[in-house]
């Protein structure tokens, strides 16, 4: 997987990271020497495991039996009939141990740990399902972890911190800067500068110094594997589109990774526009920001003129964060993805139809993707194919959506 | 030749001739913690005070090698709406009075902001003589280490206590002027004791680089001080003194400049072998 050399043809992008970490432009190492050889560690205990049989089998075996996939592709079949357009098919990582997709990248790194004899594990958490889905795979293999999380998110995520410590995880207040997830990620970056004799940190999406990226987006590919199976089998083609919610961009590079040499499938990410396009209101670097250097790797990020990291708004904490994975710089600079972004209020409307249409209850991260392939399905023929990316489920979100569905009537 | 390389071959030839002051005292502070004003006071007092070189510290939203008192005090820095300009300004209007060496210890995403040539540039123009990047490691360091040196610069790459000895060995190839070792793996911040095998750390180093060798993290004391340049070339401390500059922010500018002076005395007396 993405481990071949640079000698590929050049429209095909499924090679890249380079041995060094870069896509294009962008990735890379851009941390303090102390975290080189833990970096090191990691990546040839990666490349080690990625190329034994027996590691992709046990990580199979835990996606089918705990995780339970495959997640369908669901024909939105309403839903298609009432947005009048392309049929609109949903794959349902909702449906997913602990409501998200976030849980095979856990598995996978949790795996990883084991095999390097570390002990405890140490986590991020915006929303909450990245620090869940750690707790839950280090409960799952008898590890100690500990997650980070900004007092900001920790108010408004209640349900998901006592969620953390039911299953064992030490979750701890961060109280600097705008205690979100980037001051979260800082944290959990300090400890590891600290710990990483004994410790291992699991990035919860396709950010940071490689091989992160690479890493949790591998383990992420199960989405887009699945999906193209499924598409060829249920459908007997292809789909002319994808569409996924882009915050760091996991759920995304792993639908989009399998499909990235398909050049008739389209690829369309969708990040968090806030309330408008001002610095401070949005949380899109791909569609508002501009290269930049943040947590480990270089990409588009939100930065003031002098690389201050901007505050960032969006009504969706896991799409709440001002940097971007660096493989999704690299597609939108070379044009292989396309980027837009979507309003608080559009994706809040979706999240209503989605539940009235559909009877499911979106994630408000998701629903961002939703209201973008409904907008996309309509300008679509009847014989064309969108396949949405339907990462979570909204149960997380009630209280929030609610509040602000009350707000807005 | 690049005044870091002067201070450090100054202080060579002094010992050579039997002086008991040839070790450098290399403080850290922020930038514009508690003001502008106040910092242009601050390295004048750090100069009175006995130290050879100061690491200026460009105040970074999101700082991660730093632990919090540094955190802090660069997030006190930008909540007062500091630019980065405003650092260069300060720099050149005291530059006359100082002879200390100024080495900017900033985070690469401020300089990939301003673009690598045009913050280099400014910052030699201005009278910086030397860079730390603590987020841009060896692997990434060789264009950046080329335009610096092109500017007459020099460039200190971190070694960490992990960083195996080959690998040092690199480093100290791409940096110049100083080696930056720190003194243990983690985040900056006091300790109470130094690491034991610190010595043999630094005689290792010594066996790979002609580089003279300064050594950072963990020193809040003249005693420690003293154990650092029994072996090592510099001593580096950054958040013992700014957290003596945050303590003292209420009492006014005054204040902070008296504690710095003092506190910088107590330092320097470590020096003397």
């Amino acid at each position: 997987m993405g481990m071949n050399t640079d000698t590929e043809k050049q429209s095909k992008l499924s090679h890249l990271p380079s041995d060094s970490g870069h896509y294009g432009d962008f990735g890379g190492i851009f941390v303090p020497e102390t975290l080189h050889v833990a970096l090191k560690q990691l990546t040839e205990a990666y490349q080690t495991a990625m190329n034994d049989p027996e590691f992709k089998n046990e990580f199979q075996r835990h996606l089918s039996e705990y995780v339970g996939r495959p997640t369908s592709l669901y024909y939105a079949e309403r839903l298609t009939k009432h947005v009048g357009g392309a049929r609109i098919f949903m794959k349902r990582e909702d449906l997913s141990h602990t409501g998200a997709h976030k849980i095979n990248n856990s598995i996978g790194q949790a795996m990883l740990t084991v095999r390097m004899n570390k002990k405890r594990i140490i986590a991020e958490t915006g929303a909450g399902q990245h620090g869940v889905a750690t707790a839950t795979a280090a409960a799952k293999f008898g590890l100690n972890c500990d997650v980070f999380m900004g007092t900001e998110d920790m108010r408004r995520q209640q349900p998901n911190v006592k969620r953390m410590q039911l299953l064992g995880a030490n979750v701890v207040p961060v109280e600097s800067g705008s205690c979100t997830l980037k001051d979260a990620t800082n944290a959990a970056m300090r400890d590891w500068m600290g710990s990483s004799d004994s410790t291992h940190y699991i990035i919860g999406s396709v950010v940071g110094p490689h091989p992160f990226p690479q890493m949790v987006r591998d383990f992420q590919a199960v989405i887009g594997i699945e999906c193209r199976a499924q598409c060829l089998d249920q459908i007997g083609r292809l789909p002319d589109i994808i569409i996924a919610c882009v915050g760091g961009g996991s759920n995304a590079a792993g639908i989009f990774f399998p499909f990235i040499d398909d050049h008739d499938v389209k690829l369309l990410g969708v990040e968090a526009g806030g309330r408008s396009d001002q610095l401070g209101d949005h949380a899109a670097p791909l569609s508002f920001g501009g290269p930049g250097v943040l947590h480990g790797s270089r990409s588009y990020v939100l930065q003031n003129k002098d690389g201050q990291t901007s505050p960032v708004h969006s009504i969706s904490a896991g799409l709440d964060y001002p940097g971007v994975g660096p493989e999704h710089a690299h597609w939108h600079k070379s044009g292989r993805a396309s980027y837009t972004s979507c309003s608080d209020k559009d994706a809040l409307e979706a999240f209503t139809m989605m539940c009235k249409i559909e009877g499911i209850i979106p994630a408000l991260e998701s629903s961002h993707a939703i209201a973008q392939g409904i907008k996309t399905a309509r300008s679509m023929k009847p014989d064309q194919v969108v396949v949405i990316n339907l990462s979570g489920r909204g149960d997380k979100d009630l209280e929030e959506a609610l509040r602000l569905l009350d707000d807005m009537t | 030749m690049n005044r870091i390389e002067n201070i450090f071959k100054g202080l060579a030839e002094s010992r050579n001739a039997g002086d008991t002051d040839g070790k450098a005292l290399m403080p850290y502070v922020t930038v514009g913690d508690p003001d502008l004003k106040t910092t242009g006071q601050i390295l004048l007092a750090l100069q009175r005070g006995g130290a050879s070189i100061c690491e200026l510290g460009f105040p970074f939203s999101d700082p991660i090698a730093d632990g919090p008192v540094i955190e802090s005090s660069m997030h006190y820095a930008l909540s007062r709406d500091l630019k980065v300009e405003q650092v260069f300004n300060m720099v050149s209007e005291l530059r006359d009075q100082l002879t200390i060496g100024l080495v900017a210890m900033v985070s690469y995403s401020i300089i990939h902001r301003w673009g690598d040539q045009a913050f280099i540039d400014r910052a030699a123009e201005v009278g910086i003589d030397g860079f730390i990047v603590p987020d841009v490691p060896l692997e990434e360091s060789e264009r950046l280490y080329q335009r610096i040196k092109d500017a007459g610069l020099v460039l200190s790459i971190l070694i960490s206590p992990n960083t195996p000895l080959d690998r040092a060995k690199e480093i100290a190839k791409r940096s110049s002027g100083f080696i930056y070792l720190m003194s243990r793996a983690g985040i900056t911040g006091e300790s109470v004791a130094l690491p034991e095998e610190l010595p043999d750390r630094i005689q290792a180093l010594r066996e790979v680089t002609d580089l003279p060798i300064a050594v950072g993290f963990g020193i809040s004391n003249a005693d420690q001080v003293k154990t650092v340049v029994n072996v090592a070339d510099a001593a580096i401390v950054g958040s013992a003194l700014v957290r003596r500059i945050a303590e003292n922010r209420e009492h006014g500018r005054d204040a902070v400049v008296i504690a710095v002076e003092q506190f910088t005395r107590h330092l320097a007396s470590g020096l003397k072998l």
